[in-house]
């Protein structure tokens, strides 16, 4: 129990998310109205491939740093499970924009730049599945994510807030409320980013331990 | 007298019915759903289909715990 209590909190996390985000109580806001509940499904998809991305630039340096091979699973495994997020970002991104703004996709700088982001690291994933060689591949791979890292933070935090943009809380909106967010939708919304972040990192850690053992089996 | 009253009385019904198009003060929820309990049901499914994920992820946990088990008694 002492290894595992953070994947209860997970699952805990992500009941209560679930139970509170679909039955609390949330602001009464005009076009919304209940959508508003994506906040704990959609916006935490997002901050948890952040998160994930965060792990990925942080293992690429240290493998720069030492060219520990392990460093190097770490990158690529928590970038892998960081674009499944963003891809589900992306899909109920898009799901909500239908149903809100009436269409699947527009013109905007925001979703563009989501897009362009899991293009970004896409040629994370082909860069690597093109070199034999581990070490290179990992150095090459590493430099790579550094430069990946920096450009989803130019796509999704700093150029959508330069220009116009359909999205809230870019382009000049408010991003839910006046100019904070509102205490109901916190009460869900910290507590959801912990939960799939973990679930997440869960994930990443099962395909680390995987990668290591085909590693030993010399697979 | 009888004028004057057919006027207020027509006055009136315009002012409590005309305005209520112009402008939503009440933002419609989905109360309904809450208040025939099928928001219950939905809460449910989705829950279900949480359960069986986790489920399926405590799985493959225990399936890689068993074989780093065996690799370490092997060495």
């Amino acid at each position: 129990m002492k290894r595992h209590w953070w994947k209860v909190l997970a699952v805990l996390l992500l009941f209560y998310t679930l139970i509170a985000g679909l039955l609390g109580k949330v602001p009464a806001m005009a076009i919304l109205n209940e959508t508003i509940r994506n906040m704990y499904f959609h916006v935490t998809m997002w901050f948890a491939m952040m998160i994930l991305m965060i792990v990925s630039l942080v293992n690429s340096i240290r493998y720069l740093g030492d060219f520990n091979l392990q460093a190097d699973v770490r990158a690529e495994e928590s970038a892998r499970v960081g674009m499944v997020f963003g891809v589900l970002g992306i899909l109920t991104g898009m799901i909500w924009a239908k149903y809100t703004w009436g269409a699947w996709w527009v013109n905007d700088v925001q979703l563009n730049g989501a897009a362009g982001t899991l293009l970004v690291y896409s040629a994370y994933f082909l860069l690597r599945g093109s070199l034999e060689d581990e070490q290179k591949r990992a150095k090459l791979a590493a430099v790579y994510s550094i430069f990946a890292f920096a450009m989803m933070v130019v796509f999704i935090i700093v150029l959508p807030r330069m220009t116009d943009s359909l999205h809230p809380g870019k382009g000049g909106n408010p991003g839910f409320s006046s100019y904070d967010l509102d205490t109901d939708l916190r009460k869900v919304f910290y507590p959801a980013i912990i939960g799939w972040t973990l679930l997440g990192v869960w994930i990443m850690n099962l395909r680390i331990r995987y990668r290591k053992l085909l590693q030993q089996n010399e697979i | 007298m009888k004028m004057l009253h057919k006027l207020l009385s027509l006055f009136f019904v315009i002012l409590l019915t005309g305005g209520t198009a112009f402008g939503q003060d009440q933002v419609e929820m989905a109360d309904l759903m809450r208040s025939n309990g099928k928001i219950y049901v939905v809460v449910a499914v989705v829950g279900v289909v949480l359960a069986g994920l986790i489920v399926y992820v405590m799985m493959v946990d225990r399936k890689i715990s068993r074989l780093e088990k065996m690799m370490r008694e092997k060495k």
